[in-house]
This record gives C-alpha cells, sequence and structure tokens, in this order.
C-alpha cells in the first residue's frame, strides 16, 4: 500500500461550520432587508452613501494590511464596519462624511489598537460618534422617506419623530406624550399606517416608525427590516437572546415607568413599544451592542452589559439634551466590558451550592 | 413530555458520522504477520518486560508486569516467537518497547469452560482483573483493578455504565452492546459486585435506540437490577463527570473522583472484557476497534490483537478509497493524528479513522465571542486562558482552573477564529507544571 501523506495536528479534528469569515459575511447578509428598504425609501442617495462609506472602510483596511504584510479583507469585518457606518448616516450627508467616518472606524478605532479582535469600541459607533459630534448639522439633518414626501410640511422635513418630539419638550411642552405631539404638530403619516392605527388602536406614528415610514438614518428607520435580520441572526446562532432582548425591554421598561416624567405626564405613563422602535435603538441593539468584540464574553456579562445600554439610553433619551443616546450609552458599555469579563465568570463545574455550604461549615470547624 | 436526561452545563452537536460502520457486524480479523505489542498501553508506569528475543510466547501469557501501583500486566495476544524489542511511537506520540512477535502458523483454541463468579469473593474477582491486565476501554486506559478497588471509608452508591460513545464515527461500544450485550451486562454485574454499588445504571445515547432496546430486553429476561437509561445526543457526555451528572444528577468537584460523590464508572467495553476475564479466563490481548471514516473503502467493526498494525487493519478494510488527510487513533474530538501506518493499535484503541481534507478554514484573531465559554462543559473560560499561555502567564492560568481542562475539544471545535485551544491548553499545562 502506498504510504498518504497525513497531517497530524492536535485533536479536535471535527470543526463547526462557522468561522470568522462567515459569520461576518452572514451579519452583513442580515442586514441586507434594512439596507435594500433604507434605498428604497430614500433613493439613489442612500445607495452613494453607503458606497462611500463601504469603499472607504475596504480601501483603509487594504492600505492598513499592506503596511503589515497581510490581507485582511477575506475576513468581512471591513466591509462589515464600511456597511453600518454608511446605514448610520442621513441619507442627505455631503459624501466626506461617511469617507471620514469609515477612516476613523477602521483606523483610529480598531487598527490602532491591533486590529480585529482587539478594538475595545465598536469600530462602526466610533466613527459614527466622531463625525455626529464633528459635523453634527448636516448629521441631524433629516429627508422624508418616499413615502411620506409628498405629505411631509416643511418645516418638519428635516426632523425625525423622536428628535422631534424631544425638542418640543424641552421647549416646555408638556402633558402630551410624543404621539399626540406629532399629532398636534401635523406630522404627517401614511394611509396604510392610518388604516392599521384604525384598526387596531396603535398610534400611526408608531406603525410609521415600525415599517419604515419615517425621517432617520438610512439602515434605522424600518425596524421591521431590521428584526427580519435580527432573526436571522438568531436562527443561525450567530447571536443569542441575551444582548438585544435585554437591552430592548430595559429600555421599554424605563421608558414606561419614567418616560412621562419629562412631559410631566408622571410614572408609568410612558410608552412601553414605541420607545423599543424608535430612534436607532433596532439597529443598535441588534447590530452594535451585540458586536463580539466589544461585547461581554459570558451569557451573565451580557446580561449585565444589556442593561447598563439600556439604562444609559434610557437616561440620555429623556434626560440629556443631546440626540445620539443609543451611540453613546453602547460606547460606554464597551467601555466597561472587560471589567465585566474580568469579574463575571461563569460557575465551574462541580462547585455546586451543597459544596460551598460544606466547605463553609468546613472552614469554620 | 418527559425531560430527556442530558448534562446541562456546555457541550456541542458534532454531525455523529456513525453511519459508516454502524450496521458492520463484529469481524475477525486474520492473523498478521506480526505483532507490535507495546508495553505501555495503559494510564500510568509502563510494564516490564518478562520475555527476552528469541523467547516462544503462548496465547494469553503475561509477556509484562505492572510495575507500580497505576499500571497494569500485558498479555502476550497469539502463540509465537519474539523475534526482537524495540522502541515505538504509539498514537498518542509515546515512546516505550515492544515485543515484535511472528504469530505460529497453529494457534491454541481456547477453552470454552465457563466459570462461575456468584460464589467468589470480591478481593478474588479483582485480582483476576489485575491478573488479566484490564484497562478501560474507553480510550483513558486507567487500569480497571485501580478504579475498582474501593477505599475502606467511601461508599459506592452507584455503578455507571458508559454506553454514550459520545465521539461521532466510532461504533465499536455500540457494536459490542448488540452482538456481546449479555457478555457486557453479566461484566457489569461483576463490577457491581466487586464495588459493593446498589444501583447500576447504563447510559446510552439516544442515537442508538436499538441498542437501549435490546439491552432492555437482556435485562428484562435475566431479571438484573439494572437501570438502562436513554440520553440526549451531546458531546462530551461519554466523559465520567458528564455522564454522573446526567445520569445521577451529581457533579464532580474540581480535583475529585467519582467515587467523591458515590459512583464509579465503567466503559461498556471494559465490562464485556471484565465478563470474558473472570467467566472466560481470556486475559486482555484483542479488542474491537472501529475502522471507518470517508477514506476507508470499506468500514469495518473488527475484533483484533492488540499489537496489531495499523497498515493490517487498513489493508482488510480494503485500503483507502481516497487519500485521507489525517489519521486518528481514537475518535475525531479526542484522538490522537499520526503518521505512520505501522503504528501498532493498543488496549485503549477504540478507534481507526481516515478522514477527508477537510474545508479550509483561515485562522484569525479572537473575537470574544464566548462561544468557546458558553460550550465548555467545565465551565472555563478558554478563550482567558489562551490568551494568558499565549502570554506567558502561566501561573495565572493555572490559577484560573487551566488544570481541570480535560482536552475535550468543545471550545476549539466551535471556535470562528480556528485558534487551537485545545493544543495550547495542553501547552499551558505541560509548562506551568515545569515551572512549580
Amino acid at each position: 500500500m502506498n504510504k498518504p501523506s497525513l497531517t497530524v495536528s492536535s485533536s479536535p479534528h471535527l470543526h463547526a461550520k462557522a468561522d470568522t469569515a462567515s459569520i461576518m459575511w452572514n451579519v452583513s447578509i442580515a442586514l441586507a432587508p434594512a439596507t435594500l428598504w433604507g434605498v428604497y425609501a430614500f433613493g439613489l442617495r442612500a445607495l452613494l452613501v453607503l458606497g462611500v462609506s463601504i469603499i472607504s472602510a475596504l480601501l483603509c483596511e487594504y492600505l492598513l494590511g499592506k503596511l503589515h504584510n497581510e490581507s485582511t479583507l477575506w475576513d468581512g469585518s471591513a466591509f462589515l464596519t464600511g456597511l453600518l457606518v454608511g446605514l448610520n448616516m442621513s441619507p442627505s450627508v455631503p459624501l466626506f462624511i461617511p469617507f471620514l467616518a469609515s477612516v476613523f472606524a477602521i483606523f483610529i478605532a480598531k487598527w490602532v489598537f491591533g486590529g480585529l479582535g482587539a478594538n475595545w469600541a465598536n469600530p462602526a459607533l466610533s466613527g459614527r460618534v466622531f463625525v455626529f459630534f464633528s459635523f453634527t448639522t448636516p448629521m441631524s439633518s433629516f429627508v422624508a422617506p418616499r413615502t411620506l414626501a409628498a405629505a411631509m410640511p416643511d418645516a418638519l422635513a428635516s426632523a425625525t419623530p423622536l428628535s422631534f418630539a424631544k425638542t418640543a419638550i424641552a421647549g416646555g411642552a408638556s402633558g402630551m406624550n410624543s404621539s399626540a405631539l406629532l399629532s398636534a404638530s401635523g406630522y404627517p403619516a401614511t394611509g396604510f399606517a392610518q388604516t392599521i392605527a384604525n384598526a387596531t388602536g396603535f398610534s400611526a406614528y408608531n406603525v410609521d416608525a415600525f415599517l419604515g415610514n419615517v425621517a432617520g438614518c438610512i439602515g434605522e428607520v424600518s425596524v421591521l427590516a431590521l428584526l427580519i435580520g435580527g432573526i436571522y441572526m438568531l436562527a443561525t446562532k450567530i447571536i443569542t437572546w441575551h444582548i438585544p432582548v435585554t437591552y430592548l425591554l430595559t429600555v421599554g421598561v424605563l421608558s414606561w415607568i419614567f418616560g412621562g416624567i419629562p412631559a410631566g405626564l408622571g410614572i408609568f405613563a410612558g410608552s412601553f413599544f414605541p420607545s423599543m422602535f424608535t430612534g436607532g435603538l433596532v439597529l443598535g441593539a441588534l447590530f452594535m451592542a451585540t458586536d463580539y468584540v466589544t461585547s461581554p464574553i459570558t451569557h451573565k456579562g451580557q446580561l449585565i452589559y444589556a442593561l447598563g445600554c439600556g439604562f444609559f439610553t434610557f437616561l440620555f433619551r429623556y434626560f440629556g439634551s443631546m440626540p445620539e443616546a443609543v451611540s453613546v450609552s453602547i460606547l460606554l458599555m464597551n467601555i466597561i466590558t472587560p471589567t465585566i469579563d474580568r469579574y463575571v465568570i461563569p460557575r465551574k463545574f462541580g462547585d455546586t451550592k451543597e459544596l460551598r455550604k460544606k466547605q463553609k461549615q468546613e472552614a469554620k470547624a | 413530555m418527559q425531560r430527556i436526561p442530558t448534562f446541562s452545563k456546555g457541550g456541542v452537536h458534532p454531525d455523529d458520522n456513525k453511519v459508516y460502520s454502524r450496521e458492520q457486524a463484529i469481524e475477525r480479523l486474520p492473523m498478521p504477520g506480526e505483532l507490535l505489542v507495546a508495553l505501555s498501553q495503559h494510564l500510568g508506569a509502563p510494564a516490564k518486560a518478562l520475555k527476552a528475543k528469541g523467547d516462544t510466547v503462548v496465547k494469553g501469557e503475561k509477556i509484562g508486569e505492572a510495575s507500580g501501583f497505576i499500571s497494569a500486566d500485558v498479555h502476550s495476544p497469539v502463540s509465537g516467537t519474539i523475534k526482537e524489542i524495540r522502541k515505538v511511537t504509539l498514537a498518542n506520540s509515546i515512546k516505550c518497547d515492544a515485543y515484535v512477535i511472528v504469530p505460529d502458523s497453529e494457534q491454541p483454541e481456547l477453552p470454552t469452560e465457563k466459570a462461575d463468579w456468584k460464589s467468589q469473593e470480591p478481593a478474588e474477582l479483582l485480582a483476576q482483573i489485575k491478573d488479566m491486565g484490564i484497562v478501560g476501554m474507553g480510550g483513558a486506559t486507567f487500569p480497571a483493578h485501580v478504579k475498582l478497588s474501593i477505599p475502606k471509608d467511601k461508599k459506592v452508591e452507584a455503578f455507571v455504565v458508559n454506553g454514550v460513545e459520545c465521539e461521532p464515527y466510532l461504533t465499536a461500544d455500540y457494536r459490542i452492546m448488540l452482538e456481546r450485550g449479555e457478555q457486557a451486562l453479566e461484566g457489569a454485574m461483576i463490577a457491581a459486585k466487586i464495588t459493593g454499588a446498589s444501583r447500576i445504571i447504563i447510559g446510552i445515547e439516544m442515537n442508538k435506540p436499538d441498542g437501549i432496546a435490546h439491552l432492555k430486553d437482556i435485562v428484562k429476561e435475566k431479571g438484573y437490577p439494572i437501570e438502562v437509561v436513554g440520553l440526549k445526543m451531546k458531546y462530551p457526555q461519554g466523559d465520567e463527570k458528564q455522564l454522573l451528572k446526567a445520569t445521577i444528577n451529581r457533579e464532580i468537584p474540581s480535583g475529585k473522583l467519582p467515587l467523591d460523590v458515590g459512583a464509579v464508572v465503567a466503559n461498556i467495553g471494559t465490562c464485556n472484557a471484565i465478563y470474558e476475564a473472570i467467566v472466560l479466563k481470556k486475559s486482555l490481548y484483542e479488542r474491537v476497534i472501529s475502522v471507518t471514516g470517508e477514506c476507508i473503502a470499506h468500514p469495518k467493526n473488527i475484533i483484533a490483537p492488540i499489537g496489531t498494525k495499523m497498515s493490517d487493519l487498513l489493508e482488510f478494510c480494503g485500503g483507502f478509497s481516497s487519500e485521507p488527510e489525517k489519521m486518528v487513533s481514537g475518535g475525531p474530538m479526542m484522538g490522537f493524528s499520526f503518521y505512520d501506518t505501522e503504528t501498532p493499535m493498543t488496549k485503549g484503541s477504540s478507534g481507526l479513522l481516515a478522514l477527508e481534507p477537510k474545508k479550509k478554514y483561515r485562522s484569525t484573531a479572537c473575537l470574544n465571542c464566548g462561544r468557546c465559554v458558553a460550550a465548555c462543559p467545565i465551565g472555563l473560560m478558554p478563550a482567558k486562558l489562551y490568551r494568558y499561555i499565549t502570554n506567558g502567564e502561566y501561573e495565572t492560568a493555572m490559577q484560573t482552573s487551566l488544570m481541570d481542562c480535560k482536552e475535550c475539544g468543545c471550545c476549539a471545535f466551535v471556535c470562528p477564529a480556528q485558534l487551537p485551544l485545545v493544543h495550547t491548553m495542553k501547552t499551558g499545562k505541560k509548562l506551568g507544571r515545569k515551572k512549580k
């Protein structure tokens, strides 16, 4: 028998199907529904913004890889970062902004700290926060989606429902929740949403926000599309429920209890569902907070992290004066992640309650 | 609906791939031209050679004597002549002395007389198990007489038979269950008598429904006090820690043995060997091995003399159907890959795999995804340990429970970054011990 040339390596000799590249590309696939909706709602301009952010992220990754004599484009992480940066842009931003955001994300947030796996902050979010605080006006000017454009009064055209309500409340409007405020000032809703609203009792604004008929960033407007992507990631076991569900519920519950206070409505007067489905929270909870590198490694740690994200988001949203609640909360919790990973460790097999009790008794004796 | 028992923490679900050899009845290997009987076939000190070059040996004769407390005797699998004693490298990279035995053309018939074990005292039975060189047949090869000697201050409540065979591909235990189930269960009764256990449980994964049914029938027919328990499939359920959690819901604390929670675990193949040792007076010189994998032309379950070279097994199975990338002794999750088909099988060889080239993955940096942490059945943080070890912080790694790692491979199996986690743990343990 002729001898085959055999590979010798440590066990195990089998491997699960998922690898880094397949995970990264799958997350990009999970973002496809939201991306497609964004391009449909905001037109080719949105596509252009996405193109600039993705291409500059890839280019930056390629050049930095060149310096280290390695090519890391295949792993899909730079594409994903670029895509997320683009989805976090208002469709009307000048094109140098997504370029700068992507370069910041890849170069400063990721490579300066050692590249994939070594960054402490989510690159796409860092990029977004950097350009947001540098170019606040273009970053917070929005356009109405195609589905609402005809009905949108000019005065309201550039505000998201959330920022509109927030400005109104900050300006002294009290006694009304955000739906009532929007309604009072003539914020439009689609006919379809109105039909559903009449049939179910939800506010038409909330229905529109869920479907994606609102002004906002390219990728954040359609909660429905994001949830489809989220379910895909859960089904393919790319993420677990721990972070997104805890994050959304924390914001929902806190908003329900305390969210009415700034508007003078007292406790238990805030909105539960609408608070979860507005202002980029779903995009953040499903795709940003769940970033492996910058979230805790244990499920227990992930719960603490998501609670923190939810708490800060709630706080910034209702009691802060700036927008960006979601991005800043996640970045804040990114800072705490190494600490969580240091102190939250899994229970070791055999370390049962009975054993602990026994050891305590022995120590006493 | 009743919950199917399994262990709770961690674990993974590799494809079981048992389809290649599960329907193949056990076949006897034609006598090979030459055997390589190693003197270190068990956990612990190697056996001392009792024979020299040129000596003749008889089938079943003791040719290596246990040296030390944890060690086991070695017996000649054939009648023949010792051609020489030389160094060999076993599949698990252990180097030791081995007899090269050329079998006679005529082999003696074995006596068919059956001894009665019920009238014998536990101490007598134990002495015979030691004399027959029985070791754990699941792969760990821990000497059986040591495992079954219960210290006076310990009490055994449950004797748990391991019929899990959670390693993918392997079907040797499954075939033993189907074809030698009666022997194996009687062996379990003998072992249980030695330990004084009041409960006897056999745990089998649900991918072997006919094995479960067959053993249940035997138990019913013979009236044995044995509980046959079907377990939900999950790797590494065949580890004694996970098996005890699944069957009797007890957790062995770090650094402790099954005895500390009142249990003894033995593989179903070991039970069969115990039966043969006590009732048939047959020393452990042959075993059932699954020769399987994508690249084997005709996968088989073979009963072969210990010391058979892998090349003889391969030839009996028609060689390779395609060029393998790896050959593995044992299962694919914990088995050892080796490079020389002249490597001999030992008492612990449960399988010989020829695996096809797998999809080539590219390794990246750790993503902190937490899959290894979720998969670890012991509750360790492999990613953290990996970082400590690769940074040379062996002491920190040891303090972070590195020694509790059993190298089951769950972490490396799921790692999307393809980090060599098990390899690193093994290295870390060695270097950490040295530093101490």
